[in-house]
């Protein structure tokens, strides 16, 4: 088997260390970078997130198939930044002042850098300032916001107001969700998507970036 | 008062209460804070609603105690709080209730996850509900509750923590899981017949399932649990799943639909009925109306 199906399938099945000699191992086959990750570390992700989709998996899977994927990522990294090939997009993502819960949210973190995806991870209990305050710095094309709380999914719209305010909702879209969350909360609050679990929550960012860059 | 598991040996049917954290927001909680500090802060709050909730007519009453693991209130710097919280907590709903009904000490997740897929050894979840289910039992509480749990391996942690601090305690263990087109899963992947077979292993006394959905599921999520198990079994249902009306949130399945559903809980087997996310004192008086009129007819 080609060793970039064999870096897919053992990061699906979640062998940490097997992936990250795995990927040392094409590295040393001179083996592009990008084709790597491509070909091996996203595409198995891809495989997860659709596998998550319809409860084949469960979260435990994903989890082990993410560690799988940053012992790859580590070895590619470096190459990756001096072959200049840049993300496809910066998310900053958090779940929202008041919550605590993240698993949610770190599927969707785990899910967008499994896509090729450059995420800045905020946690848990964000304020609404440091959402903008970081996309702002980092210059960040998405914010995504999770709550699992009914009482604190109320706090995201503060968000969006904020960047309104600051007449920056053209240049950074917001995607929400979590549990209580719906499509029709997000139009309420007027949120660019609702993403109902983590693998949509890739698709939208795409269709969000390619809108965006048009 | 009669052991609960002997009562329940005998067919008998109990209603326990409702959600707590509503009525604390209510009552002055800000968003964002730890209820459980209200044990602490405004004991007078957590008697009023464990008085409401017995008003209602529950035969169990919770303590405001989910998330009062060491584990859990590190996040706001208050573990070291741990025993005077869970105590508290139980001293106040004595207050209101006496010896006239069951204190049930709540646990909920630590909100950690296990190695090798999360990063907490379990040494250390077990550790942490030992420490706060010793508080609670010392402070002298009839059972323990352990709930919405999601990851088996966590609820059986803690179910053999609680029968490691007593062996007299019944314990409770109730876990949350999804409608998935592919069955009932937990998000952490257990269905309920692997649920039933941990729980029954770990040495849990009554099984069932809370929270993250609404009572029509639980009749489905009741009938699988009766099939796996000979275990008196709980259900404690949302008042439905959330919606969003004008920027607020509200629950759509009202007492007396509750009370309807609850009928069709006890004719497949459940003893135990209560209710979770978004039920009130007023769901607990339907539900408590429809158990006395079904005792007339027995």
């Amino acid at each position: 088997m080609d060793i970039l199906n064999k870096i897919s399938e053992n990061l699906q099945d979640g062998n940490i260390e097997m992936v990250s000699e795995l990927t040392k191992q094409a590295i040393k086959e001179k083996i592009p970078p990008k084709e790597i990750l491509d070909n091996g570390l996203i595409d198995g992700m891809n495989i997860i997130g659709e596998k998550f989709k319809i409860h084949e998996i469960f979260i435990p899977d994903v989890l082990l198939a993410a560690k799988s994927m940053y012992a790859g990522m580590n070895e590619l990294k470096p190459l990756l930044i001096k072959a200049g090939i840049p993300a496809i997009g910066k998310i900053v993502i958090g779940t929202i002042q008041g919550d605590l819960h993240d698993i949610g949210k770190n599927l969707v973190a785990i899910m967008l850098k499994g896509a090729g995806f450059e995420v800045i991870d905020l946690g848990n209990d964000v304020p609404p300032e440091k959402f903008i305050e970081t996309a702002k710095r980092e210059n960040a094309d998405v914010i995504g916001m999770s709550a699992l709380l009914t009482t604190t999914m109320t706090a995201m719209k503060k968000v969006i107001d904020l960047l309104k305010e600051q007449g920056l909702s053209d240049k950074i879209k917001v995607i929400i969700g979590g549990a209580p969350t719906s499509e029709e909360f997000a139009r309420q609050i007027g949120a660019d998507a609702y993403c109902y679990d983590a693998a949509s929550a890739v698709e939208c960012v795409k269709g969000l970036i390619a809108t965006e860059s048009k | 008062m009669k052991p609960i598991l002997e009562r329940l040996k005998n067919g008998e049917v109990f209603v326990s209460d409702g959600a707590i954290g509503t009525l604390l927001l209510e009552r002055g909680l800000n968003e964002g804070e730890p209820p459980e500090a209200f044990n602490i802060s405004h004991p007078e709050i957590i008697e009023e609603i464990a008085h409401l909730y017995l008003e209602a007519g529950a035969d169990i009453i919770q303590t405001n105690t989910f998330g009062a693991s060491p584990l859990k209130l590190s996040h706001y710097s208050l573990q070291d709080r741990t025993e005077e919280i869970n105590r508290k907590a139980v001293q106040c709903v004595r207050n209101a209730v006496k010896d006239s009904v069951y204190i049930s000490a709540s646990c909920g997740p630590t909100n950690r996850l296990l190695k090798p897929y999360g990063d907490i050894d379990p040494e250390d979840i077990y550790k942490a509900f030992e420490r706060q289910i010793r508080a609670q039992i010392e402070a002298g509480v009839d059972i323990i509750c352990i709930e919405t749990m999601t990851d088996l391996n966590e609820i059986i942690l803690a179910v053999k923590a609680a029968k490691t601090v007593s062996t007299k305690i019944p314990v409770i263990a109730t876990m949350t899981f999804e409608n998935t087109q592919r069955g009932f899963y937990t998000i952490m992947g257990t269905n309920i017949e692997k649920a039933v077979e941990g729980l029954e292993l770990a040495g849990a006394d009554i099984i069932g399932s809370n929270c993250g959905n609404g009572i029509e599921i639980m009749i489905k999520i009741a009938k699988f649990f009766k099939k796996y198990t000979n275990l008196p079994v709980i259900i404690q249902s949302n008042a439905g799943i959330p919606e969003v009306h004008d920027g607020k949130i509200t629950y759509p399945d009202t007492p007396d639909f509750m009370a309807e559903k609850a009928k069709e809980l006890i004719a497949s087997g459940v003893s135990i009925i209560g209710g979770c996310c978004g039920t009130t004192p007023e769901h607990i008086k339907a539900i408590r109306k429809l158990f006395d009129s079904l005792m007339f007819t027995i």
